[in-house]
């Protein structure tokens, strides 16, 4: 399996995604915000950071690199998706997950580890957790404070797209959302940062799951043939 | 050229934690009578081209696709020249 890290002007959680993806055994290239072929991959990590320096909006000048528009069709294709931190607000910028998200509430830059609830284990990101299982993965934002309006997060309740909450809400997001998916559950978005808690070194390794879990997706669909 | 202003502000109803800690900042220095405060941005754009009706079609795209985020954020222009 071929793991893509795009990489933005600001980027700083790339190689912690890069890494993260090696700690799996698997295939990772880093790819620059101006490519524009996403062909070779089956899924690309948003990383976390501050692309383009969060003018304006944070993601709001990112979305329009030329790689999302291969993100969007890889996206329909159905390749898996994951943006993480500022790799989520991009993903909302661009349109390919609802809502956006705000300041924190507190006015404050937050970084600690928090208590994470796996409401929907039946994603290709969540799988290897098991159903409302707690895990302990860390956050780093100054706006992840996640709005929808009420219409939305009816949509995101009754499709099951709300994939982590937090246990104790770090930022003021509505309904506690950590981290949602797209209606089909290709494409997820999450502030907290599993690429740091891929080892014991790092405090946890309650992160790592969702990268094997990604892998497991895409060995089920990929080897079937070879296996019948 | 023609020059535009646009406005962006947190949409009503969206918490603005801005605004909120600058009202707070205000209270606190004896400013009671401050109700409500909302920040928002201020952008000053000078557009080459004399067509006024096209200039504000083409800045009304620009603030649906880049500007404001009518997710959580309202916009206002104004044009002048």
């Amino acid at each position: 399996m071929k793991f893509a890290v795009l990489v933005f002007p600001g980027s700083n959680c790339d190689i912690d995604c890069y890494k993260a993806v090696e700690e799996i055994g698997e295939s990772v290239d880093y790819v620059w915000h101006t490519a524009t072929d996403l062909s070779a991959y089956d899924c690309i990590l948003v990383p976390g950071g501050f692309s383009y320096g969060d003018y304006l909006r944070c993601g709001a000048i990112s979305r329009f690199a030329p790689v999302m528009a291969e993100v969007a069709k890889a996206a329909e294709q159905g390749k898996f998706i994951l943006g993480i931190c500022n790799g989520f607000q991009i993903l909302t910028e661009a349109g390919l997950l609802p809502g956006a998200l705000r300041r924190n509430e507190s006015m404050k830059f937050r970084c600690h580890d928090t208590v994470l609830k796996v409401v929907n284990n039946d994603t290709p990101f969540t799988r290897e957790y098991g159903k409302n299982e707690e895990v302990i993965i860390p956050i780093a934002h100054g706006e992840g404070n996640y709005y929808c309006d009420e219409e939305t997060l009816e949509t995101l309740k009754r499709n099951n797209q709300i994939v982590f909450t937090y246990g104790d809400n770090p930022n003021g997001s509505i309904a506690d959302i950590a981290g949602i998916c797209n209606e089909r559950g290709n494409v997820i978005g999450m502030m907290p940062h599993p690429e740091r808690a891929v080892n014991t070194l790092f405090g946890s390794e309650d992160g790592k799951r969702m990268f094997t879990s990604i892998l497991k997706s895409w060995r089920d669909s990929h080897d079937t043939a070879s296996i019948s | 050229m023609i020059k535009a202003t646009v406005y962006v502000t947190v949409k009503k109803g969206v918490l603005d934690p801005q605004g909120v800690a600058v009202q707070g900042a205000l209270h606190s220095i004896g400013f009671q009578e401050v109700e409500s405060l909302r920040i928002g941005k201020y952008m000053e754009l000078t557009l080459d081209t004399n067509d006024r009706a096209e200039a504000e079609e083409r800045l009304k795209a620009m603030c649906e696709k880049l500007l404001a985020n009518t997710v959580v954020e309202d916009y206002r222009y104004e044009l002048e020249g």
